[in-house]
């Protein structure tokens, strides 16, 4: 895929006037319907309650004030909801980058009996809805003594059968003469994978944790159930009861979700060519 | 010479290095699928030391149970509606995108930024959007003089404005899928239906959508097994209500699991919904073999 390069019209030749004219307005419709939302969000968060509840919907704030933003972070534990949510979304993406290509190694490199049928079952697992698995999952926690902890919140969501098989896919790219030539220097199986194929994927390492911190700073499911206690709340918990406990302050709602979403839409932005890449590598699964 | 030619270094290495990963699916993926299924077919409300055997009882109950097929219906309705939208909204915001227009890259940036935004903190925005006396759609739609609905307030529409949430979240993702289908199309197809007269539509028609197919397969799919699995947003927007109208199964199934402590029956619940999910699954592999050989 190359979206970057320079493209041809393909469908209409040379537009004319008229359809230049309709396709701008096409996508400045599409933006104003997208952007809306946020711009709405973060108006609501800059406004004084008695301008939110005026009556009159204006999407630049008369005057800008950063009460709500103040209010969010004494009133409730919005510190340690971020917090929370760093330490988790860290260590899963941290260890779902590790244990990937571990995982992957094998079926990228080695020959040996099962290969075939063991990969088919860890690509197999993702077609059982996580919900469907959920109960007895918050069983064995349970079991472990492990609801309303980090490791309950973590441990189950240390491997991805996705980071296995997009780093599978990356691994099988890379020349095995590179290795071949470590392997008969006398370099052994795990320092050839450390030492020589795990600099080279740099590119596949940065999209898998992208998507694994993305992904992970968003769920909510899972922390709704293994999660009991206030202090163990990650920002999506706290948002997500905010709207009963505080249905009249909007403007602090509002601005405790603009923060909520700040991380995510700035890793987005910065960092887009490997969500492009990340796309294009898990529609191959097609 | 080899007392076993196969167990060598290179399968102990790689039995070795994939031993973490057979632990933690066991645990975490085939452990929970055996033992939901070995639940549904009891009774436990997690209090009792062990769980009691009550046989098909759980599923016979399932069919009886209204609000489990109100659930059921509703959301199949979320799903044919979300997924309809998907198609007409994503296909057209990939053919746009596909145009060269100037800032092309900054549109397919924005378009795509619901995709990376948890539903969480959609679904807060959408509620406040959304509300009947100083949300943005009814000032709005005051302003132009129209007296705008109580949206998630209001049995009849509480889905649709559901809906019309998740379908502000997913297009863009799903455009961005189209995109990279339409990316696939040779542009030889589109000149040589241009020297032979072909006009816009024609092209459209005859080029873009048949080979499109498989993308567009690709995409109902994917969206309708999503849309099954929609929970964060009906928590958040609606908790179900109002009156039971956008519980969906999920939704219901974390109810009965998590409010009743109902073990079983939500395990037969689960159960359903993975056969539902398989379904679709297998479905979309034919379509696929299908799509492929044509």
């Amino acid at each position: 895929m190359t979206p970057a390069a320079p493209r041809r019209h393909r469908r209409l030749g040379e537009p004319t006037l008229p359809v230049t004219v309709i396709l701008y307005a096409l996508v400045f419709l599409g933006l104003a319907v997208t952007l809306l939302p946020y711009l709405w969000m973060l108006s609501s968060s800059f406004k004084p309650n008695v301008e939110i509840f005026s009556g009159t919907a204006q999407l630049i704030p008369s005057q800008p004030i950063l009460d709500n933003y103040v209010n969010a972070v004494t009133r409730q534990p919005v510190g340690r909801a971020i917090l929370n949510s760093i330490i988790v979304a860290g260590v899963e993406t941290f260890a779902v980058v590790v244990t990937s290509v571990f995982t992957a190694y094998p079926f990228a490199r080695l020959r040996f009996p099962g290969r075939e049928v063991i990969f088919m079952l860890i690509l197999g697992t993702m077609m059982i809805p996580s919900q469907v698995t959920m109960i007895p999952t918050f069983i064995l926690m349970k079991w472990f003594g492990w609801i309303d902890t980090y490791q309950g919140l973590i441990v189950p969501r240390v491997m991805a059968p996705l980071g296995i098989f997009l780093m599978r896919q990356f691994l099988l790219t890379l020349p095995k003469e590179l290795e071949e030539a470590a392997r008969i220097d006398g370099c052994g199986r795990l320092r050839t994978l450390l030492y020589v194929l795990v600099p080279l994927t740099g590119p596949a390492v940065a999209t898998l944790a992208i998507f694994t911190f993305t992904a992970s700073w968003n769920e909510f499911f899972w922390p709704l159930i293994v999660v009991q206690s206030n202090e163990m709340w990650t920002i999506q918990l706290l948002i997500a009861q905010l709207k009963a406990a505080e249905a009249t302050d909007w403007g602090m709602v509002m601005a405790i979700v603009s923060l909520s979403v700040l991380p995510t839409v700035a890793i987005y932005v910065m960092l887009q060519r490997y969500f492009v890449k990340g796309i294009a590598m898990s529609g191959l699964k097609g | 010479m080899p007392r076993f030619r196969w167990w060598n270094e290179e399968t102990r290495f790689a039995w070795l290095s994939l031993l973490p990963a057979l632990v933690f699916f066991g645990t975490f993926v085939g452990f929970p699928f055996a033992y939901s299924f070995y639940l549904s077919f009891h009774e436990w409300n997690m209090m009792a030391e062990t769980p009691t055997w009550v046989g098909l009882e759980n599923y016979t109950a399932l069919i009886r149970e209204p609000e489990f097929l109100r659930s059921l219906a509703q959301t199949a309705v979320f799903t044919v509606g979300i997924t309809a939208c998907i198609v007409v909204f994503s296909l057209g915001t990939a053919l746009l995108l596909d145009q060269k227009l100037r800032w092309i890259k900054l549109y397919r940036t924005i378009f795509y930024l619901p995709a990376v935004t948890s539903l969480v903190a959609i679904g807060i925005v959408w509620v406040w959007m959304f509300d009947p006396q100083h949300g943005l759609i009814n000032q709005a739609l005051r302003g132009v003089g129209i007296d705008g609905p109580l949206w998630l307030a209001d049995t009849r529409i509480a889905l649709l404005s559901l809906i019309i949430t998740a379908a502000w979240r997913n297009v863009g993702y799903f455009a961005t899928i189209f995109l990279a289908g339409l990316q696939g199309i040779d542009n030889t197809y589109y000149e040589a239906a241009r020297i032979d007269g072909a006009g816009a539509w024609a092209s459209f028609r005859r080029i873009t959508l048949p080979l499109l197919k498989p993308t567009i397969v690709f995409v109902v799919v994917m969206s309708v097994i999503l849309s099954f699995q929609v929970f964060a947003l009906v928590y958040v927007m609606t908790s179900g209500g109002p009156a039971g109208s956008t519980s969906v199964l999920v939704f219901y199934l974390y109810q009965q699991a998590f409010t009743y402590f109902r073990m079983g029956y939500a395990s037969a619940v689960g159960y359903v919904l993975f056969v539902i999910i398989f379904v679709l699954t297998l479905l979309q592999f034919k379509a696929f073999g299908r799509t492929v050989e044509a």
